[in-house]
């Protein structure tokens, strides 16, 4: 690890280069949009939301995947960017079914609230209303494929948290999608052990738990951090020598 | 001058238009300032000319509000998207996962209580197109009004800024899906 000077929307920092632009902008109070990044676990780069441009760059980078080196000038808010997230909201919304007045989540959804800070007034690409399941075979949840945006959250929580690795993603494209384990019914999965870490991890309507309605649903997405921060600062090692 | 103003109900379940009742006391006050030369509320038949501003509910499921939509574009100056379903499809195109077939058998025939009588000939009435879909993949659209239903003061905001000649441009609390 080494200290390093970077420019970000024009103010000057210093910072450590083994953590994400995105990790430094966020300490430093700056707001950059994101969707699959999720504190605690993993980052993929999947969603292309935190897109930065980076000077001398030829190309825009994801902020949560992009570690910065000496002297770097970013910028998080330009007119290029701000239309690239726009058509991102843009396509994820024409590409599932998102009828959010009879949606659980509606309300406390991710998504929605980046249509708000993107301020999407209208999606200008004609809808496709795939006609996509929802499997509602686990007696405690239900996945619902109109409303995933396949940020892959669950994949990694399920994976790098519970160890149970029962969500991966089939296909590629348009048809991309998440299965469980071997492309079988939810309900019938050897490997899911009903933790509920999927589900209160997804951003968006796509899992939800039974016997809830419209707009109930209101997820605790940090309840993470708590996990990780545990795990990493061994805390049940600390608590165990507080009681001797 | 008072301004034209018109309202249309096209594939939507008239819960915009109920909204717009929430405008209670307001409409009073518009009442002063538009004339409403077609709407839901008004039983005017056919869609005048030169109207300044129309609010469209709802989103394009038939032939017909196809061609609602066009005269109503090529009257108006302004269209405004009303709602959701305008906006988006929303519930409207909840029936984009059957085929307008199975859509009209399922409403009216087999939920019908008379199951056992032949069904009348629909052919006259308006056709279901494939996909519900949202009014600007048909015409213009000037501004966008959004929520299901939008709120008294969604609407409030809109209509004052359309009186004075302004778009209404929605943002922050005023921008709401659901
Ligand atoms: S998942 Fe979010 S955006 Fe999609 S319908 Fe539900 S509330 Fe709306
Ligand atoms: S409930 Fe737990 S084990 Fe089952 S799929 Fe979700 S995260 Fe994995
Ligand atoms: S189900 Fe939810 S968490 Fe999983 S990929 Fe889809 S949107 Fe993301
Ligand atoms: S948050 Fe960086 S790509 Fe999704």
């Amino acid at each position: 690890m080494a200290i390093v000077t970077l420019t970000i929307d024009g103010i000057q920092f210093s910072a450590k280069d083994d953590e994400s632009i995105l990790e430094i902008a966020k300490q430093n109070g700056i707001r950059i949009p994101t969707l699959c990044h999720l504190d605690g676990l993993s980052d993929v780069g999947a969603c292309r939301l935190c897109l930065v441009e980076i000077e001398g760059w030829n190309k825009l980078m994801p902020a949560c995947t992009t570690f910065p080196i000496e002297g770097m000038v970013i910028h998080t808010q330009t007119e290029k960017l701000k239309k690239y997230r726009r058509m991102i909201i843009e396509l994820l919304a024409s590409e599932g079914n998102h009828q959010c007045a009879v949606c659980v989540v509606n309300n406390h959804c991710e998504l929605q609230d980046l249509a708000y800070e993107v301020g999407l007034q209208y999606v200008r690409f004609p809808y496709l209303y795939p006609k996509k399941h929802v499997d509602a075979t686990h007696p405690k949840f239900i996945m619902d494929h109109n409303k995933c945006v396949l940020c892959t959250r669950c994949v990694r929580v399920c994976h790098e948290v519970e160890g149970a690795h029962t969500w991966d993603i089939a296909n590629r494209g348009i048809n991309c999608e998440i299965i469980s384990d071997l492309n079988q019914s939810w309900g019938s999965s050897p490997s899911c052990t009903s933790c509920g870490k999927c589900v209160l991890v997804c951003p968006t309507g796509a899992l939800i738990e039974k016997g809830e309605t419209i707009a109930e649903m209101e997820k605790k997405r940090d309840f993470l951090k708590y996990i990780v921060t545990a795990r990493q600062k061994r805390e049940w090692i600390l608590n165990m020598s507080d009681e001797e | 001058m008072k301004l034209k103003v018109a309202t249309a109900w096209l594939g939507g379940c008239s819960g915009c238009h109920m909204s717009f009742l929430d405008l209670d006391e307001r409409l009073i006050e518009l009442a002063d300032k538009i004339e409403l030369v077609h709407s839901p509320f008004a039983d005017i038949k056919s869609f005048p000319e030169n109207v300044d501003f129309t609010l469209v509910e709802g989103a394009i499921t038939n032939n017909e509000n196809i061609e609602m939509a066009h005269i109503i574009r090529k009257r108006s100056k302004f269209v405004i998207s009303f709602g959701d379903c305008a906006v988006t499809g929303n519930v409207t195109a909840l029936r984009n996962f059957f085929s307008p077939e199975e859509v009209i058998t399922r409403s009216y025939i087999e939920l019908s209580s008379n199951k056992n009588k032949t069904p009348n000939d629909y052919s006259n009435l308006a056709q279901l197109i494939p996909t519900a879909r949202p009014l600007h993949e048909f015409i213009k659209v000037d501004a966008f009004l959004h929520g299901c239903p939008p709120t008294a003061d969604q609407i409030w905001f809109a209509i004052s800024e359309l009186l004075e000649g302004r778009l209404p441009e929605f943002q922050n609390i005023f921008l709401r899906y659901g």
